[in-house]
């Protein structure tokens, strides 16, 4: 079974089937267009996407693979959307990024370091989301903090709940 | 190749964030051309979401249909019960508001008024959202294949919706009216201040430009003013909610959208417009005069002649048709109605012929009874079965009684109601 190591803490590197692959993405997509439609205020507070990104991108522990993954999903991401592509992909390709390069060093394991690696993401998703939309493309954007923490809190801790669920489809390396 | 390999990774970050950027400017120096050339990858990603969205409601669509129309009826009968009543009461509102509409019309005419109408819609049920509160678009079960095309109005029975943004082969995005990137041309219905609305991206909507000198009421409603070319006039858009100081010299206005787009489901895609010239009913072509003469009480040369004229000489206010006992009302004319049950809004029944005039009423002289259910007041019935100036009695009547303009008003109690 091969194994990595990082400054001489042991950690697993996990890869997904297939179906897995493509499929629960897929469903985070389609789960955050389809449920605003009965639930209006699901979009501004959950970013499936981010979480699913983030999950790939841990347990994968490959830096271009994490990247590659936010990549993808966030430029589809942009596509359902009206605003220009490449809001989300490039703000899920860094997080994608800093997941893996994280995964590496981490232990990621545990409910507490996922609430909190989820949280500081978000944040980071947030930012270059903001960053990149008002100096890029001119977009004008409303922030508030409350809705910002608010959106931090309840992805923390619905990532901890769906990265559990997500943790069945892993194998081993 | 030590530091390459060393730094793969940044490297690939690097590169993909760059092609990423690079993409970025491509579509933002577009822009202001043509913002929609990026089709084919849109394409793909809705062509991979949609087919589960469509697919989840129709699922979710019969389970609720068979729920609704085969085991929940419970209720139903009473509905059905109200619904009837409301149905005779937009009868009677409906009668009011085509002549109304014919008034209109005449107006228009007279104007050389050209307007849009909403000459043909596509209905399509709402699948899908953007999944973005930053992108306020939403998906319909219809495209190109059903005749939708980009720029339509999008609309509900309630108001305006939005526009068709993109339109794939059998799917639709629409982008609301509360996006920040859409906007309206708008008119308030009772100061008509024209304005823009707008969508913002906390998801309000206001009205811009309207300056900070004009009086706008809270509650007025805002209807399309037909200017953006997109919206046909007069569609509700919403209800003014607040009014402040803005920026510029520009009120700062929010706007309650007509439609609940939060909760949106069926809407209907307007796929064609018709501007024409409103035309004036022909048959409503009558003068002053001839109207007047209606009204008044006529001097037949002979009683012979008479018979003819007895149109002219019933109330007004009622219907006038020559009557005979168990005819129903009718009216010869919209306008003739219209005009004399506004003006005569206690009939004219006992109207008493001209001091010295030897002159009946023409009912009465010519042996005709009034009608059944011809509404009057009780001075109006006691004036109908009084003797005629002719010592004839009027037979009498099942006086279903009210002032004649009440016709038109769908508040008015019942017929047998004496007032």
């Amino acid at each position: 079974m091969p194994i990595t190591y990082t400054s001489g803490e042991q950690v697993e590197v996990y890869r997904f089937s297939i179906p897995v692959t493509i499929g629960v993405p897929l469903l985070a997509l389609f789960t955050q267009a389809f449920v605003p439609l009965r639930f209006p205020n699901f979009a501004v507070y959950l970013d499936l996407p981010l979480l699913v990104t983030i999950f790939f991108a841990m347990a994968r522990r490959n830096p271009i693979s994490g990247l590659l993954t936010g990549c993808v999903i966030g430029l589809a991401q942009d596509m359902l959307g009206h605003n220009t592509i490449g809001l989300y992909g490039i703000a899920k390709t860094v997080v994608g990024y800093g997941a893996s390069s994280l995964g590496v060093k981490l232990d990621v394991e545990n409910a507490g370091a996922r609430f909190l690696v989820t949280l500081g993401f978000y944040v980071v998703h947030s930012a270059i989301y903001f960053w990149v939309g008002r100096e890029m493309v001119s977009m004008t954007q409303h922030g508030s903090w409350g809705v910002g923490i608010l959106s931090g809190l309840a992805n923390a801790t619905v990532g901890m709940f769906l990265y559990f669920a997500l943790d069945k489809f892993k194998q081993r390396t | 190749m030590d530091i390459l390999g060393r730094y793969r990774n940044l490297i690939v970050l690097v590169g993909v964030l760059f092609l990423q950027a690079l993409g970025l400017a491509v579509q933002v120096k577009r822009a202001g051309t043509d913002a929609r050339d990026t089709r084919l990858i849109r394409i793909w990603a809705v062509g991979a979401v949609t087919p589960f969205e469509r697919v989840l409601v129709w699922a979710e669509n019969s389970t609720g249909n068979l729920w609704h129309n085969y085991f929940y009826l419970r209720g139903v009968r009473a509905e059905n019960r109200q619904l009837k009543e409301q149905i005779e009461q937009m009868r009677l509102e409906q009668v009011r508001l085509s002549e109304d509409a014919a008034q209109a019309r005449r107006l228009q005419n007279l104007l050389g008024f050209k307007e849009q109408f909403v000459a043909k819609t596509v209905a399509a049920q709402v699948i899908g959202t953007s999944g973005s509160d930053l992108s306020r678009v939403v998906y319909i079960d219809k495209g190109a294949d059903a005749g939708i095309k980009p720029d339509m109005a999008v609309i509900t029975a309630d108001g305006i919706v939005g526009k068709v943004w993109d339109v794939f082969p059998s799917v639709a995005k629409v982008l609301l009216i509360d996006d920040q990137s859409s906007g309206v041309g708008v008119i308030l219905e009772k100061s008509r201040l024209q304005g823009v609305l707008r969508g913002t991206a906390s998801g309000e909507v206001v009205l811009e430009r309207v300056m900070s000198d004009e009086q706008v009421p809270l509650g007025e409603s805002v209807l399309t003013s037909g200017g953006d070319q997109i919206f046909p006039k007069g569609l509700p858009a919403g209800t003014i909610t607040k009014v402040g100081t803005g920026k510029d010299l520009f009120l700062n206005i929010h706007v309650k959208t007509a439609v609940d787009l939060s909760k949106l489901e069926e809407v209907l895609v307007v796929v064609q417009k018709q501007e024409r010239q409103a035309l004036a009913d022909d048959s409503a072509h009558v003068r002053a005069a001839d109207i007047l003469a209606q009204r008044l009480p006529s001097v037949p040369d002979k009683p012979a002649d008479a018979k003819p004229d007895a149109v002219a000489a019933k109330p007004a206010g009622v219907a006038a048709k020559p009557q005979t006992q168990g005819s129903n009302v009718t009216s010869p004319h919209p306008s003739n109605t219209a005009i004399g049950g506004a003006a005569s809004a206690a009939g004219t029944v006992d109207r008493k012929p001209p001091t010295g005039s030897t002159v009946k009423p023409l009912a009465a002289a010519t042996g005709q009874t009034q009608p059944q259910n011809v509404s009057l007041t009780p001075a109006q019935s006691k004036a109908a079965t009084a003797p005629a100036a002719d010592g004839t009695q009027q037979p009498p009547t099942k006086t279903t009684a009210k002032p004649a303009n009440s016709q038109s008003d769908p508040q008015a109690p019942p017929d047998d109601t004496p007032h």
